[in-house]
């Protein structure tokens, strides 16, 4: 089906209705195979069993930045080819890829209590990503102050692009300030090979919170489509009313 | 190109003879800087230390006070349509208002600065160098600012979302603002890297800056 036909919201609905389940069925499948090997899979040498917070931590690092991909595609297709799916589709992935930059905070942060001995480092990768994480939010208060959908979705997709532009240079200054001040970093990860008995169920969780973005992805397009039209509909009524 | 320098002129003249907005910027500069002796102790070893990084903050901070007077006077008295209509490309205007808006803010706070580098203890003979980081850095400031500023009148909400908006896109020019102003007074890393790395930042923004803030503008009052 091409881009095109999914422009009338019928079409997608009844598409993303006949998806979801599947969608959602794989993720399960995906994700009791990822975590039962997760949890098979050996403990690391120094830091016992809490390594166990990569198979979380890793691939929500991963989705935040997707989901800021996927806001730039969709700010590119709001503001050039004025999609109307690809605005829906830029406010549906904003909430969720923030909920992973989240997630990807938090783990980290506890991750680090026991293996760095401390909550929260000026590490530049973490740094960067807690940087990443207020930009979701400038782009989420920019939807909440918008009392116009269409307004507010456009003035995001400006918003996301700059910071499609930006966040290359500041994750490059950031690396810069934190080797200026802190010479070699707690966190390495310079291409170490990672043994396969742990290598393997990460990227099967990878994949899992893949489709996982993407289930919540559809179903909050979907939400939302439903959620404008509900407010059509209101204001068709008040007019009513009001004549 | 007349009708340009004509909209800068008129910005200046507003922001000179209307409510004092050019020197409100440098004040609260000013007080920012006083506040944080009381905030930090009196300590004017540290203060050395610290100063050109509490310099940097307060000039972000005081440039980013004035942004919201940037287009929301425009358009509350109309002249904002007038200027999507006229037939000088939008961005041109856009540009041609931060620069105005630059003159009038921004400068002030690089002219303040080595009086307020005398009270934070930073050394006298780096004083121009930490001016001439300011002058560098502080249209970058203003051009990122001008994107949060045409944002914010577009959904007609000034104030803290605009602050939301542009401070974090402002990280790397303080980075590298300060970096350079710290090359400059205690070194042991050279001032060249960090300041031309500054200058490229304004250079970028000033390319950019002007194209975001005119798609905002058209996207967001059409």
């Amino acid at each position: 089906m091409p881009v095109i036909d999914l422009a009338n919201p019928t079409r997608f609905l009844n598409l993303a209705n006949r998806v979801l389940p599947w969608l959602a069925g794989a993720t399960l499948v995906l994700f009791a195979i990822g975590l039962y090997r997760a949890m098979g899979a050996p403990d690391d040498y120094q830091q016992g069993a809490t390594v166990k917070i990569m198979f979380l931590h890793v691939p929500a690092a991963w989705l935040g930045m997707l989901g800021w991909g996927l806001m730039s595609l969709a700010a590119l297709g709001t503001l050039v080819w004025r999609h109307p799916l690809a605005d829906v589709a830029g406010k549906a992935a904003a909430p969720i890829g923030a909920a992973f930059t989240f997630i990807c905070l938090v783990t980290g942060s506890l991750w680090g209590r026991p293996t760095w001995g401390t909550y929260w480092v000026w590490d530049a990768r973490l740094t960067s990503v807690l940087v990443l994480f207020l930009l979701y939010l400038g782009v989420l208060a920019l939807y909440w102050t918008a009392d116009d959908p269409g307004r507010g979705s456009r003035a995001a997709a400006v918003l996301t692009l700059v910071g499609a532009v930006n966040l290359p240079i500041i994750k490059f200054s950031v690396d810069w300030w934190n080797t200026l001040h802190q010479p070699s970093s707690i966190l390495r990860m310079s291409g170490s090979a990672i043994d396969p008995s742990i290598l393997t169920p990460l990227l099967i969780m990878a994949a899992a919170f893949t489709l996982l973005f993407f289930t919540l992805h559809l179903a909050a397009m979907r939400n939302e489509i439903l959620r404008r039209r509900v407010r059509a509909m209101r204001l068709m009524q008040a007019q009513e009313v009001h004549a | 190109m007349t009708a340009l320098l004509a909209l800068m002129l008129r910005d200046m003249r507003l922001a000179v003879r209307a409510g004092g907005g050019a020197l409100m910027g440098a004040l609260f500069f000013l007080i920012v800087v006083v506040m944080v002796p009381f905030a930090v102790g009196p300590d004017l070893n540290l203060l050395a230390r610290i100063g050109p990084a509490i310099l940097w903050l307060g000039a972000l901070l005081a440039s980013l006070l004035a942004l919201d007077r940037l287009f929301a006077t425009d358009y509350e008295d109309g002249s904002l349509d007038l200027l999507m209509m006229a037939p000088m490309p939008l961005e041109l205007a856009v540009a041609a208002k931060a620069i105005a808006h630059w003159l009038t803010t921004g400068l002030p706070l690089v002219l303040i600065a080595p009086l307020l580098g005398l009270m934070l203890n930073v050394e006298l003979n780096a004083t121009g160098a930490l001016m001439l980081t300011l002058l560098a850095g502080t249209p970058a400031l203003t051009f990122i600012g001008l994107i949060g500023a045409a944002l914010s009148v577009a959904l007609r909400r000034g104030g803290l979302l605009l602050a939301v908006l542009v401070l974090p896109l402002t990280i790397p020019v303080l980075i590298f603002g300060v970096a350079a102003a710290e090359a400059a007074i205690v070194g042991p890393a050279p001032f060249g890297p960090a300041f031309t790395i500054l200058c490229a930042l304004s250079l970028m923004s000033f390319v950019l800056g002007p194209f975001a803030a005119a798609a905002a503008l058209r996207y967001g009052l059409e």
